[in-house]
């Protein structure tokens, strides 16, 4: 097993024909990812990487059989792609885009909620289930398959993460990025309750940062028995300066809430693995498993 | 993005929330003459993005127009310090000058964005005129909140139920409807990410009016608000953050250390900042380089290295995405040729192209340290920055 995405993925990308959705498309192709269908508007009909490009997301899903959709298109138009795949009953949706206005995702929040479709991001590297299924743009080859699952705020520190544990021999059931915006549309909770159901997970690796109060929710669901397996977190931002926006939309400590030590003390009274020191990610969960 | 509190209160004006007679002034002149207009006592405000005016000598009362002129010409002359602008100050170029209010009593209102609900909020207190953060702390039971569907408008039983929980006086119910209704619709249309009222004042004749005034709007929406993003100042940044701007470089904040910090992606940013912290080194700076494709703007990244002469050492830590380490390692040598890498550069590279750029800067002949991993980037550059 593994959460998310597994060889039963049928990928459609929406923004196929722009730069970074051709770029990426191909890079899923390569991993192994079926991408089955591409979206473009008015390219219907036409293919790139002798992948079928069609018009809506609907067409990919009665013609092409997609489930899963992951977003490129540019911000002032990823919320309507969004809606557009939960409409099409699309089951999981990966958004990459960054950049999307806060009050667009709070309208895409209730309409996901109508809809019954999971969300992804956006602002985050996508999903990926080595030797299985990527739907993302992290680095295919620095993971290994495995039974570490990551959940994680930030895209490149997840790839740090990742390629520490495959240096320690530790490989990884799935890696999920929820993304650095305020309203994800996967919170830890979430991504946490699943690998507590995925028997393929033997221990995670959570990866919070500052700003709002995911973490503080995660340690909560911990305490209340929701998450019953070894985790291991570190939380970026120790030394970020109050009221200052770290490049992440959501990283911004307000007042005195939102900060890093608020977390990890929430972490830490939940049972968590603290992990102070960035470097020490691959050589903690290893001497500690073993 | 943050505007000034005379700005806000245009807003509040053009979207018919009542705010106290006056305007804003440039000059003692300027502000001794909107004095004799209002003709009655003032308040003289300083307008800065900051908070923590009224306890930094910011906000002055004056009777007569004489007595305003002397007021804005103080707050004027100087660098106004408070809680919120950092030991340097931040320079006071305009004042709002307005008819002073004989308060009754002062609440709260405010609308942001709940992120455990993903709602709208509208939250209103009986304890207005304080940091609505410590009352939340102290008194949690004072703050009211009403979780909105993000259509305006707000549903008026949702309101009235606020108005009963302030204990507010009936007489006052439809003025206070009315205004969060207003403000709630201002937030949507807007885009805001913050809309607050604070203090909202009772007046001693039973009129409620918005003394204060504070907007904040989402960044990633200014693209579909051009009027709002036209009353951006930059002087209320500091020169540091104003230069890197300039040059293109969005994620950039100012820190108190030694170590020029150039990463990609926001979470392996702070991560190495805390690292630095660990190796017993500080950082001059928060620096997320984003996705290139071009060299141009880790060039940018060095020129601003060089305009702060607290850096002692750089450290480059980049793992290849959506980013590829031999854009960044073009760009290295480039700033390197253009004698802007005078202070010794550690480089650690990994993820996408990564052995393309460590080719590229060994065949350069120039000299950078190099890392293999995290830990040692940042042990050496904190090596190097205490030398």
């Amino acid at each position: 097993m593994s959460i998310l995405i597994d060889q039963n993925t049928r990928l459609t990308v929406q923004g196929i024909t722009g730069k970074e959705g051709r770029f990426h498309a191909q890079k899923c192709l390569e991993y192994g990812t079926k991408v089955v269908a591409g979206v473009t508007p008015g390219k219907g009909g036409s293919s790139i990487l002798n992948i079928p490009i069609f018009n809506t997301v609907e067409q990919t899903v009665k013609q092409a059989g997609a489930n899963t959709s992951i977003i490129f298109v540019p911000a002032p138009y990823a919320a309507e792609a969004i809606m557009e795949s939960a409409e099409a009953g699309i089951s999981l949706i990966v958004c990459i885009t960054e950049g999307i206005p806060n009050l667009d995702m709070v309208r895409v929040h209730r309409y996901l909620k109508l809809k019954g479709s999971r969300l992804i991001g956006p602002n985050c590297p996508g999903v990926i289930s080595p030797g299985k299924s990527k739907a993302g743009i992290m680095v295919g080859e620095i993971h290994r398959e495995g039974h570490i699952g990551v959940v994680s705020r930030s895209g490149t520190l997840t790839y740090e993460a990742v390629y520490q544990l495959t240096a320690a021999g530790l490989g990884q059931s799935t890696s999920a990025g929820i993304g650095g915006d305020p309203l994800p549309g996967s919170t830890f909770v979430e991504i946490l309750k699943m690998f507590q159901g995925d028997t393929e997970t033997e221990a995670v690796v959570l990866l919070g940062e500052i700003g709002g109060s995911l973490e503080q929710e995660a340690a909560e669901f911990i305490k209340s028995g929701g998450f019953k397996k070894p985790i291991f977190a570190f939380i970026a931002g120790s030394n970020a300066p109050p009221g200052k926006r770290m490049g992440h939309a959501g990283a911004i400590i307000s007042g005195t809430s939102g900060t890093a030590s608020e977390k990890i003390a929430a972490m830490a009274s939940a049972g968590a693995c603290i992990i102070r020191n960035p470097a020490d990610i691959g050589k903690t969960v290893k001497e500690f498993l073993v | 993005m943050k505007i000034h509190e005379y700005q806000a209160k245009a807003i509040f004006k053009a979207f018919g929330i009542a705010v106290p007679a006056g305007d804003v002034a440039s000059s003692a002149v300027e502000a001794g003459r909107i004095t004799s207009d209002i003709n009655k006592a003032v308040v003289v405000k300083a307008q800065i993005h900051a908070g923590g005016r009224g306890k930094g000598g910011g906000i002055k009362n004056a009777r007569t127009p004489g007595e305003a002129e002397l007021a804005a010409s103080s707050i004027l002359s100087r660098r106004l310090v408070t809680a919120q602008t950092g030991p340097e100050g931040t320079r006071v170029t305009r004042v709002l000058v307005e008819e002073a209010t004989d308060i009754a009593q002062e609440l709260y209102l405010g609308v942001t964005v709940d992120s455990t609900t993903r709602l709208p909020v509208i939250i209103a207190s009986s304890r207005g005129g304080m940091d609505i953060e410590e009352v939340s702390r102290t008194a949690p039971g004072e703050i009211l909140k009403a979780f909105v569907e993000p259509y305006p408008p707000a549903p008026a039983f949702q309101l009235r139920k606020l108005c009963y929980g302030l204990k507010l006086d009936v007489q006052l119910h439809a003025q206070a409807q009315d205004i969060a209704s207003r403000l709630f619709q201002l937030f949507m249309e807007k885009d805001c990410s913050l809309a607050e009222i604070n203090p909202l004042a009772v007046t001693t004749d039973g009129k409620l009016l918005a003394l204060d005034a504070k907007l904040q709007f989402d960044d990633n929406a200014l693209f579909r608000h051009q009027d709002i993003a036209s009353l951006s100042d930059p002087e209320q940044e500091t020169d540091m953050e104003r230069l890197a701007s300039n040059l293109q470089i969005k994620n950039y904040v100012k820190l108190d250390g030694n170590i020029g910090c150039l990463v990609n992606g926001a979470g392996l940013a702070m991560a190495v900042l805390d690292m630095i912290s660990l190796a017993g080194g500080r950082a001059a700076n928060f620096l997320d380089i984003g996705t290139l494709n071009n060299s141009e703007r880790v060039v940018n990244a060095f020129k601003l290295f060089n305009s702060d002469d607290r850096v002692k050492s750089v450290l480059v830590n980049i793992f290849g995405g959506m980013a590829r380490a031999d854009i960044i390692a073009a760009g290295l040598v480039e700033a390197a040729r253009a004698g802007l890498a005078n202070k010794p550069v550690v480089v650690r590279l990994a993820g996408t192209n990564m052995e393309e750029g460590k080719r590229i800067l060994m065949d350069s002949g120039l000299r950078f340290i190099y890392a293999g991993d995290m830990q040692e980037a940042a042990t050496k550059a904190t090596e190097l920055a205490t030398q």
